[in-house]
């Protein structure tokens, strides 16, 4: 189970040292981001759009949504991933506005009360939303658009689902405890719907794009060196990179190799 | 037959009445669906996801309170969002049945609906007074959002509590594009496509713009199913091809794959992939060209879902069949129990009768 996990990322990771990606084959290609005002969201929506993707992403306050839709041409979506209600309407538009999807980046987070608090000081409710931003969104938004990312595996070879993660979803800091564990849950939630769903077409992969020079950065650790951070432009290149190798330059899978030899057959 | 008024998809208990190509009839537990199937079949599914099409609204020239039911959009172009036909209710909500429904008023071309964010404009009257083509004044993605946000599926007078869109959505939808679910598609799950997978049993979408299957008003259900819209993938021409070059069944999950099916074929008896809008409607009369078999709901006599059937058995086996779902207690309506019909032998199919065909199985 782990190695196959490991040789998908193997093969990611290959895609991101390929270098980049013609446009050709970006264009017609429809990928949804939460979370695209600000940090690595907006990066990757600039990104993803230079690239010649289709893109659509999610974020909380219209003003900014509108702002960075006018910017990059992008289809932007006023929604909160954390909120059950507003799931099936998010997945709606998506699909409504882009026709159909390639992949999904879950980046939307939140980072809780700051400063940043010890677990044992944790309020139970704080931690609960924690949960629900990072577990249950990215889980119920995932499912809601399971059957429009398996149509593209079926029509295109592929589709992949990103969940952004963190080096705190496998080092225990102290004060990182809700966005840690929500963080780990994510990753692990991420191996188990790639176990299941890559016979289907559909792979998840969990990525952690490092401390990046971002708005959650700087109100998590204030006196942090800006220098020293990584840019979200980079993480947003490798990123796509990632997508870029999930979709471009898989095997065909096993059913669809099977099917061609039976089509040939036929011709035959 | 019962009132399934639970919006329960895949309820443990679900029941499957299977014909097969004699008209013998048996039941089994709908969970053994997949036992039913056979490796090299092929399962075609609707993977439309169900529009909010229910919108409550005010005709602004009278102050009157309305409910406008999208039911039917020319294409499935993502912009192309302005221009729907609607059929208009006086006030009310799904507690009464659309048969008891008062009337809107008067509606002339030129009037204006508010329909919370949106805006729409009356173009025309559609040969009834309930009946009439809508365009909206926003934009394309206005309109997306103001659909997501003010819209509800449409209801059901069965129902006990209000559908919510994730009751309507099948596990496998996609664009949402139909005016009420592809219920039959209910039956799936993902196990289920993992499970055809396993067995060779292949498996493929189309997308078909479902539109409303019943107006309350019998003139108006008399032109059902309006023409619809549907896209059928290249991968699932190339499939449902080797398919039948394989003298595997063409099994359609729902009413709505039977017709974009049947439609794409009635030239040459070929589906070709591409969008194209279907007009043909199924009946007895129906030389059905390409699917083998249905898996769909329990329908009423008299509904077009009904007619449809009539393409693959008899009339006497029709009749039986509706005793038994009687007699065995079957549920009824969109979140009901299922039947799985195979093409009688005695219905003649481009390819060559069904007694041939079973001769080749």
């Amino acid at each position: 189970m782990n190695r196959q996990y490991q040789s998908q990322l193997a093969v990611l990771k290959d895609g991101v040292s390929a270098g980049t990606h013609g446009l050709s084959q970006w264009s017609g290609r429809r990928v949804a981001i939460t979370g695209g005002t600000s940090g690595l969201g907006l990066a990757l929506v600039k990104e993803l759009r230079s690239r010649g993707a289709e893109v659509a992403f999610i974020a909380r306050h219209r003003d900014r949504v509108e702002r960075v839709s006018a910017e990059t041409r992008a289809h932007g979506i006023v929604g909160d991933v954390s909120k059950k209600d507003d799931i099936h309407p998010i997945a709606l538009q998506i699909v409504g506005r882009l026709g159909g999807l390639d992949a999904l980046v879950n980046n939307a987070s939140s980072l809780g009360p700051v400063p940043l608090a010890l677990l044992a000081d944790t309020e139970c409710e704080d931690f609960e939303l924690a949960l629900a931003t990072n577990v249950l969104g990215p889980f119920r938004l995932s499912r809601a658009l399971l059957g429009a990312l398996a149509a593209s595996a079926r029509e295109r070879g592929s589709a992949v689902v990103v969940n952004v993660t963190s080096d705190a979803a496998i080092n225990a800091y102290a004060g990182w405890g809700a966005y840690g564990t929500r963080k780990a849950a994510l990753a692990h939630l991420s191996r188990i719907w790639n176990e299941e769903m890559t016979a289907q077409g559909i792979h998840f992969v969990a990525v952690d794009p490092g401390d990046m020079d971002t708005p959650l950065h700087a109100v998590a650790v204030p006196d942090a060196d800006p220098a020293t951070l990584k840019r979200p432009e980079v993480s947003a290149g490798e990123i796509a990179g990632m997508i870029a190798g999930a979709l471009f330059e898989r095997e065909p899978c096993a059913s669809s190799a099977r099917e061609s030899e039976a089509e040939a057959a036929v011709a035959r | 037959m019962i009132v399934a008024d639970q919006p329960r998809q895949r309820p443990p208990d679900a029941k499957l009445l299977i014909v097969d190509a004699q008209g013998r009839t048996s039941h089994a537990s709908r969970s053994t669906l997949i036992d039913r199937l056979r490796p090299g079949d092929l399962v075609v599914a609707n993977d439309a996801a169900t529009l909010p099409a229910s919108l409550d609204g005010v005709h602004a020239a009278t102050g009157a309170r309305i409910e406008v039911r999208l039911a039917a959009r020319r294409s499935l172009a993502t912009h192309d969002v302005r221009w729907f036909s609607a059929i208009v209710f006086g006030a009310g909500d799904f507690h009464t049945r659309t048969e008891d429904r008062p009337p809107p008023p008067l509606l002339v071309p030129g009037d204006l609906i508010m329909l919370g964010p949106l805006r729409a404009v009356v173009q025309r009257v559609l040969g009834h007074p309930r009946f009439v083509l809508l365009r909206f004044e926003d934009s394309p993605a206005a309109i997306w959002e103001g659909l997501a946000r003010q819209g509800r599926p449409i209801q059901y007078a069965y129902m006990t509590t209000p559908l919510e869109l994730w009751d309507v959505w099948t596990p496998i939808a996609g664009p949402p594009v139909a005016f009420e679910p592809p219920s039959a598609g209910f039956a799936l799950d993902w196990h289920a496509l993992s499970e055809m997978r396993a067995r060779r049993i292949g498996f493929a979408t189309l997308t078909h713009a479902a539109g409303i299957s019943s107006t309350g008003d019998p003139k108006l259900d008399a032109r059902l199913p309006l023409d619809e819209p549907y896209v059928i993938p290249v991968s699932t021409a190339q499939a449902i091809r080797r398919t039948r070059a394989m003298r595997g069944r063409i099994v359609a999950v729902g009413t709505t794959v039977v017709r974009a099916l049947e439609d794409s074929a009635a030239i040459n008896g070929a589906v070709p992939s591409g969008e194209r809008v279907a007009t043909l409607r199924i009946d007895s009369s129906t030389p059905l060209k390409v699917v083998d078999a249905i898996l769909t709901g329990t329908h009423a006599p008299g509904s077009s879902h009904y007619a449809l059937l009539a393409a693959f058995v008899d009339e006497s086996t029709l009749k039986r069949m509706d005793r038994e779902l009687d007699v065995r207690r079957y549920r009824t309506h969109e979140f009901g129990d299922s039947i799985l019909v195979e093409r009688c032998a005695n219905r003649i199919a481009a390819a060559g009768s069904c007694a041939k065909k079973l001769v080749a199985a």
